[in-house]
């Protein structure tokens, strides 16, 4: 056939403008549509997790006054509350919900490469979110295995939801799975194939390049997941045994026999590892043009920023057996993967230098995604070097499955991304909604956010130094060791909690109050450089950019370039040469 | 190397539009063609995960190879065959006009999915076959694996069939040639791959 560039096709093609609610709310195929569904979706269910991990802290803060709470319930929270924040909140969120907004419209394109498979993988994706919300509603409950789902003790009797609880979860990974190869595949192709005009590679702002990395690891990730998931769910339904070993099982000998559970622990991790970049590096992306465009200055050093990026999703694969430093190995294969940990805090240490270096001297605007930004900054910086704890092995051993583990991956990969999300979402709510948000409500919601969160995490580090450990339902005669007035701590560690959980309503009422009551929002009210901000339309009409798609004339990051009038210069303008010192042969201007 | 030269390069200094084509793909091919190469590297990794699992697990004392059917041979043939129909309508395709089918192109490809689906029943009688001589999932580990490994594979054929029944149902709509070639090629590029995976998978299940 022959060959014609992408956007070009688009150009030659009637746009079907979608007329009737149904298909333009429901049935879309729009990708800012299916970015709001993602993004509601995930919302949602994050909002389940939240309201499972408060039950958790009242059980552990209030261990003689909370009777309510039953042990098996208790792990079941745990379970769900990981599993959940991880891969359909944040994973969905980032990719399903970001990268479906700012993919499209970053790269100055009218949609995805592939509209009708990117509205199945939002519809897959909610019945995922179904499937595991509705194992709540089963007998035996939702499985209750930890979000790891070990086996064998994911699927042996004394397990919560050993049955049919895990059966769910299973399906719902293999579902989810589906649906994000589905997205996947669109976002990494319209990255490739379908920019417009004068957007070379090194044009893309940052956030396209998080998120073009974090969907290839997911791509080349979850294979991991869905591998052991099927296997397992044989173990389960079948009984074989991959992974389940010769057990006693209530008195009895089980059928199982020479199966392997660190199998399943290294095809887990496998996945496992990347998908902590899967979930950091669109975070790194988008939390680069935030600073980038409130601190009015170009991002620093945006070539190692992007090679970083590609660096760390390289890495990524070849660190996950620092999980399983305590499940027993050869200890040259603990000290290399120690060593491939410590390698990949250099790429990820050089993209904290850099923001920090575009925040410095920067004609700083500190309204609320810049707040929630630099609150990254340190959040991010802080788990990151408790990782650094962790990686070592005569280190972790120790403080394995203590609470300073809780603690160093909630700062860094729970409230790390989260914060930038809040980032995100007030940053870009102008352009999604065309209202803006209550400045006001927003830094309260900030300032609440941020000193909450250290005031749970912060003294988690310590009890973990105590040597509390992680996923227990009480202390008791085991954990003697543990003072008690480790008790006290915990809690405050769980008012803390609350207060964070409470202050996150002033976040709904900003985000629903300010979509009918907001200032109307200008096109740009930022001032940013990047395309989306250039739209003819705010919220982006259908198509995105009116009958003719934009042509890009230079980089994302014209910050406050000398001798210009404005502080900043749009992607698309064409402008003279004149401020560039180096010739070019690719100037056409 | 204009990919390194892509991601190298100062973009701060450069204004203006570059040369060379416009919009600027990173690969001179449809997009439906780069996102079925990357869906074939997504299936790679889903596969070599498995082999690695089959690897590690036959190595823990209890394995004790699968008697495989006889039929697997007839199996192997008829998704030969459906391979070489498939590449046969390709083939027939490229020497004519794009508004228009070649003579037999047509049937090529309905007999190539056919064959497929002839496949998919022959490994469910092979797999009948075991069950019936006592050779079920749980009998052994690398009995688990063999319907493992045959099942994740059928899966993926059915899925290549669905899309090569909406191909079917287009070109029974009378949508013009030209929009169903591409269709055609890729279904054809994913059975030869999924030939290739399935006569690794033989070697391998003979062999161990």
């Amino acid at each position: 056939m022959a060959y014609v560039p992408l956007a070009d096709q688009d150009d030659a093609h009637a746009l079907h403008d979608p007329h009737s609610f149904v298909t333009k709310y429901i049935w879309s195929q729009d990708h800012k549509v299916i970015a709001i569904q993602y993004g509601g979706t995930a919302i949602f269910v994050g909002l389940v997790a939240l309201g499972l991990s408060i039950l958790m802290r009242l059980q552990i803060g209030f261990p003689d006054t909370v009777s309510f709470l039953e042990p098996s319930f208790y792990y079941q929270a745990v379970t769900m509350h990981g599993m959940i924040m991880v891969i359909y909140l944040l994973t969905a969120l980032f990719l399903g919900g970001f990268g479906n907004y700012l993919v499209p419209l970053m790269c100055g394109t009218r949609d995805m490469v592939f509209p009708f498979l990117n509205m199945l993988s939002f519809w897959f994706y909610l019945l995922s979110v179904i499937i595991l919300l509705s194992s709540f509603f089963v007998t035996g409950g939702p499985t209750g295995a930890g979000w790891t789902l070990y086996a064998p003790q994911s699927i042996s009797h004394g397990t919560p939801g050993h049955d049919t609880g895990i059966l769910l979860m299973l399906i719902s990974l293999v579902v989810f799975i589906i649906a994000f190869t589905m997205g996947g595949l669109n976002y990494v192709t319209t990255i490739l194939q379908a920019r417009t005009r004068g957007m070379t590679l090194m044009r893309l702002p940052l956030s396209i390049w998080g998120i073009f990395v974090a969907t290839v690891l997911g791509l080349f990730a979850f294979p991991a997941l869905l591998v052991s998931a099927i296997m397992l769910g044989f173990d389960l339904v079948l009984g074989t045994s991959f992974f389940m070993p010769a057990m006693m099982q209530l008195g009895e000998q089980g059928s199982h026999d020479g199966g392997s559970p660190i199998l399943f622990q290294h095809l887990f991790w496998f996945f496992g590892h990347p998908e902590v970049y899967i979930v950091a590096l669109p975070a790194f992306g988008l939390v680069s043009d935030v600073i980038a465009t409130h601190s009015r200055k170009n991002i620093f050093g945006y070539r190692m920023m992007v090679w970083a990026i590609v660096a760390i999703g390289g890495l990524s694969f070849m660190v996950w057996a620092h999980h399983m430093y305590v499940s027993g190995m050869n200890p040259y294969f603990g000290f290399f993967f120690a060593t491939t940990t410590l390698i990949i805090a250099v790429p990820t240490a050089l993209k904290v230098y850099n923001w920090v270096l575009t925040l410095w001297q920067g004609n700083l605007r500190l309204n609320t995604p810049l707040l929630f930004a630099i609150g990254f900054i340190f959040t991010f910086v802080h788990g990151g070097l408790t990782g650094l704890f962790l990686g070592n092995v005569i280190v972790d051993v120790p403080l394995s499955d203590t609470y300073f583990v809780v603690a160093h991956f909630h700062m860094v990969m729970g409230v790390s991304p989260v914060l930038v999300l809040f980032a995100a979402i007030y940053h870009w709510y102008p352009k999604v909604t065309g209202r803006m948000y209550n400045e006001m409500l927003g830094k309260v919601h900030f300032w609440c956010t941020f000193l909450g969160t250290y005031a749970i995490y912060l003294p988690m580090h310590y009890l973990g130094f105590l040597g509390m450990p992680r996923r227990y339902f009480e202390m008791g005669a085991n954990t003697d060791f543990v003072p008690a007035t480790a008790q006290a701590l915990n809690a405050n560690i769980t008012l803390a909690a609350i207060f964070v959980a409470v202050a996150q309503i002033l976040f709904f009422v900003n985000v629903f109050w300010s979509l009918r009551n907001g200032e109307k929002a200008p096109g740009n009210p930022w001032g940013a450089t990047t395309l989306e901000w250039q739209t003819p339309d705010t919220p982006p009409k259908h198509g995105n950019w009116g009958p003719e798609l934009p042509a890009v004339y230079r980089w994302a990051y014209d910050y406050s370039v000398p001798g210009q009038k404005e502080d900043f210069i749009p992607q698309n303008e064409p402008g003279e040469e004149f401020e560039k010192t180096h010739h070019t042969k690719g100037a056409t201007s | 190397m204009s990919l390194f030269h892509d991601v190298t390069n100062k973009p701060w200094d450069q204004v203006g539009l570059p040369d060379g084509i416009d919009p600027k793909p990173v690969f001179r091919a449809s997009s439906a063609s780069v996102a079925l190469t990357i869906f074939l590297g997504v299936v790679s990794v889903v596969f070599s995960l498995l082999l690695v699992s089959y690897y590690i697990r036959m190595q823990l004392g209890d394995w004790v190879p699968v008697a495989l059917p006889d039929l697997l041979w007839t199996n192997t043939g008829v998704l030969v065959l459906s391979s070489v129909f498939m590449q046969l309508a390709v083939t027939r395709n490229r020497h004519e006009e794009q508004t228009q089918f070649a003579k037999g192109a047509g049937l090529l490809f309905l007999l190539g999915g056919l064959l497929a689906v002839a496949f998919i029943a022959g490994q469910y009688m092979a797999w009948t076959e075991l069950v019936a001589a006592g050779q079920g999932v749980r009998a052994n580990p690398s009995n688990a694996f063999f319907y493992l490994l045959t099942g994740v594979h059928a899966l993926h054929l059915i899925g290549g069939l669905w899309v090569w029944s909406r191909a079917e149902i287009r070109i029974s709509q009378g949508v013009p040639a030209s929009d169903i070639h591409l269709s055609i090629k890729l279904c054809t590029v994913y059975w030869h791959f999924l030939l290739l995976i399935w006569v690794g998978l033989f070697v391998l299940l003979s062999y161990t």
